[in-house]
């Protein structure tokens, strides 16, 4: 244990003293950070903001023929623009993105509607333009609404009831509180939270094990009395250490920009205090030691510093694969689910961010396993220094 | 004293080092003699433990390199070739943190960082991160480190690789002063001017073999000639033709 430790100390004074690494880190958790969380809260925001209130633009061809039409298209806030263009012409106004919905009324329109059958529209849209669906979606409800208008008049005309054709009323009931809908973002800041945290690791455990060994000093360490498994726990243990630092800075960098950013429109005003960050931070740290382990085997295997870099590199991305999973197949948090490290992250950040009451069993589950397999890795990370193809 | 006795280690197909066997007697300094490659380190690493040889053994002062490689490794000061020092603690800490691993105490530890730092003529720059260092003061350093617990047995790989006349004249002064007291010196050199200027004892390795062993004028009799480059030469040349 003593020898553990004096390696630890060791790792932790030399990395402190390297300041371009530290350095880095620290503008990552203050510089980096706020910037995309102000980003992606003033995205979520402003696209809220456009579906609703935004003016839609709509091109309209043969307007004339239609002003009830236009003037009740007006009346719902599209925009209406005037155009002259034929079919192909509008399928290439589209394509080219100069109008983003033509709406086109042919001769017949009036006719058609004056004789009380179908009266055709043309829509020309691109199903494929990922900002178009909610646009289209207000201009078909007014063209819904306009025709619906019509037919209750025809009914009138008639001596019927319009109510006769509304067998049924539906009543949408939409429960998304603004800060379950603002969760959908700040899950993806679930990711970018321990991504940084391995990063803290990042440059301790390559100087550690590559770089020990490239510089020479990797030899003499193992001349001394002390089983080499130990010496490799002191140096994930360290690792750990400057993850947990990151960790806590970029939490509370992100916290603090929430704060300051968007954080009433999101409605979570009284969320993320002192305790809330704490229990972020604390349902994340279980995760460091299976990071450090992890690049201290990958590290194992590597010929240099640069080499080790660049695969360690790599390991970043490892704990985004199960969440993207998550997110493609809409999981919900499950006891299997949360024997998954860094998924269990996931969830459990999404859970406090959400103001659920955290389950007991699967606050548990997300830390043991994730110690465990830690543990494990670790153990492997020791064997692995035991090999003699170590120092090259 | 380090007793080797018929060591063996291969390398997938490459035999490094075959059937080698010496020993490295206490106030004494012994001198592992060969061409590049002819498995002097790999011979030293097996000595201090981060090889395992696949067959054979040595003892350091009776004590089983195989059997209890973490007793044998207290007994050891190693240089290893082209040891690295650490960049961003000062010499002084890098000294101390090999006395830490020993099991030294804090006082003790600090104690025998500073005798080793008059000692080695280190004080102007003990104090000083080693990232700029010029190669004769790393290596100070990281002999320093390996003599920081008083080791009985120092074994130095190459010691005086890339080291001016005075860096190497001052190790000579140092290794002597060491076997005055009463150490095991066993170092390795490819230099037969350095091997005959230092060592009691000879032992030259070729192609993984120990050729011969015995005093420089042991050597040269041997060979039949007063040179000992020349000597050297002579006893390769078979080592050689066979491979």
């Amino acid at each position: 244990m003593r020898d553990l430790l004096t390696v630890f100390r060791k790792e932790v004074r030399e990395n402190l003293r390297d300041h371009r690494s530290l350095i880095s880190a620290l503008l990552f958790a203050t510089v980096v950070m706020p910037l995309l969380v102000a980003l992606l809260v003033n995205l979520t925001v402003r696209r809220g903001q456009t579906q609703d209130s935004k003016p839609v633009a709509l091109a309209v061809v043969h307007a004339e023929r239609a002003p009830n039409l236009v003037a009740d298209l007006r009346q719902f806030r599209i925009d209406v623009v005037n155009a002259d263009l034929d079919d192909a012409a509008a399928r290439a106004a589209i394509r080219r993105q100069q109008h983003r919905i033509i709406l086109v009324i042919p001769d017949n329109y009036a006719s058609q509607l004056s004789q009380g059958l179908p009266a055709p529209l043309l829509l020309y849209t691109d199903s494929s333009d990922s900002a178009n669906p909610a646009e289209v979606a207000r201009v078909r409800a007014v063209l819904g609404h306009h025709a619906s208008e019509i037919a209750r008049l025809r009914l009138m005309a008639r001596g019927i009831d319009p109510m006769v054709l509304s067998a049924i009323a539906i009543q949408d009931v939409d429960v998304a509180t603004p800060t379950s809908r603002s969760v959908l973002i700040l899950g993806t800041l679930t990711v970018i939270i321990l991504m940084t945290m391995l990063m803290g690791g990042l440059h301790i455990v390559t100087d550690a094990t590559a770089g020990e060994r490239e510089r020479g000093s990797l030899e003499p360490l193992l001349t001394v009395p002390v089983r080499r498994e130990l010496l490799i726990y002191g140096k994930i243990l360290a690792a750990c250490v400057f993850m947990v630092l990151t960790l806590t800075l970029s939490v509370c960098a992100m916290a603090l920009t929430l704060r300051h950013v968007g954080l009433e429109q999101l409605g979570m005003n009284q969320n993320l205090g002192v305790v809330k960050v704490l229990e972020l931070i604390g349902c994340c740290v279980p995760l460091a030691p299976l990071g450090a382990s992890l690049m201290t085997i990958v590290a194992a295997y590597t010929r240099s510093y640069r080499e080790a870099q660049t695969y360690l590199g790599l390991i970043l991305a490892i704990p985004t694969v199960p969440l993207i999973f998550a997110s493609a197949l809409g999981l919900r948090p499950t006891a299997w689910l949360m024997m998954i490290p860094s998924l269990s992250q996931h969830f459990m950040v999404i859970g406090l961010l959400r103001m659920e009451p955290v389950s007991a069993l699967y606050a548990t589950l997300s830390v043991s396993v994730s110690l465990i397999l830690g543990g494990a890795a670790a153990y492997v990370a020791g064997r692995l220094y035991h090999r003699e193809a170590l120092l090259g | 004293m380090i007793e080797v006795r018929r060591l063996h280690k291969r390398f997938g197909p490459v035999t490094a080092v075959q059937d080698v066997s010496f020993m490295a007697r206490d106030g004494c300094i012994t001198g592992l003699l060969g061409p590049n490659g002819a498995g002097k380190s790999t011979t030293l690493r097996m000595l201090y433990t981060v090889l395992k040889p696949d067959s054979g053994d040595a003892f350091i002062d009776g004590i089983s390199v195989c059997e209890q490689s973490l007793e044998a490794r207290r007994r050891m000061g190693v240089l290893p070739h082209g040891a690295g020092v650490y960049p961003h603690l000062t010499a002084r800490e890098n000294i101390e943190y090999f006395g830490d691993l020993h099991g030294l105490g804090r006082a003790e530890c600090a104690q025998r960082a500073a005798q080793m730092i008059e000692l080695l003529d280190m004080t102007d720059f003990a104090d000083r991160h080693t990232k700029g260092f010029s190669q004769g003061q790393r290596l100070k350093t990281a002999l320093a480190r390996a003599l920081v617990h008083g080791p009985q047995n120092i074994l130095l790989d190459e010691p005086t690789n890339g080291l001016d006349v005075m860096a190497v004249r001052n190790l000579r002064t140092l290794l002597q002063k060491l076997k005055a007291t009463g150490r095991c010196i066993l170092l390795s050199s490819h230099v037969m001017q350095e091997v005959a200027a230092l060592c009691d004892e000879v032992v030259v390795i070729a192609g993984g073999k120990v050729v011969t062993a015995g005093t420089p004028e042991e050597l040269r009799a041997r060979a039949g000639t007063p040179d000992l480059e020349e000597a050297f030469v002579r006893f390769l040349e078979p080592a050689a033709s066979q491979s």
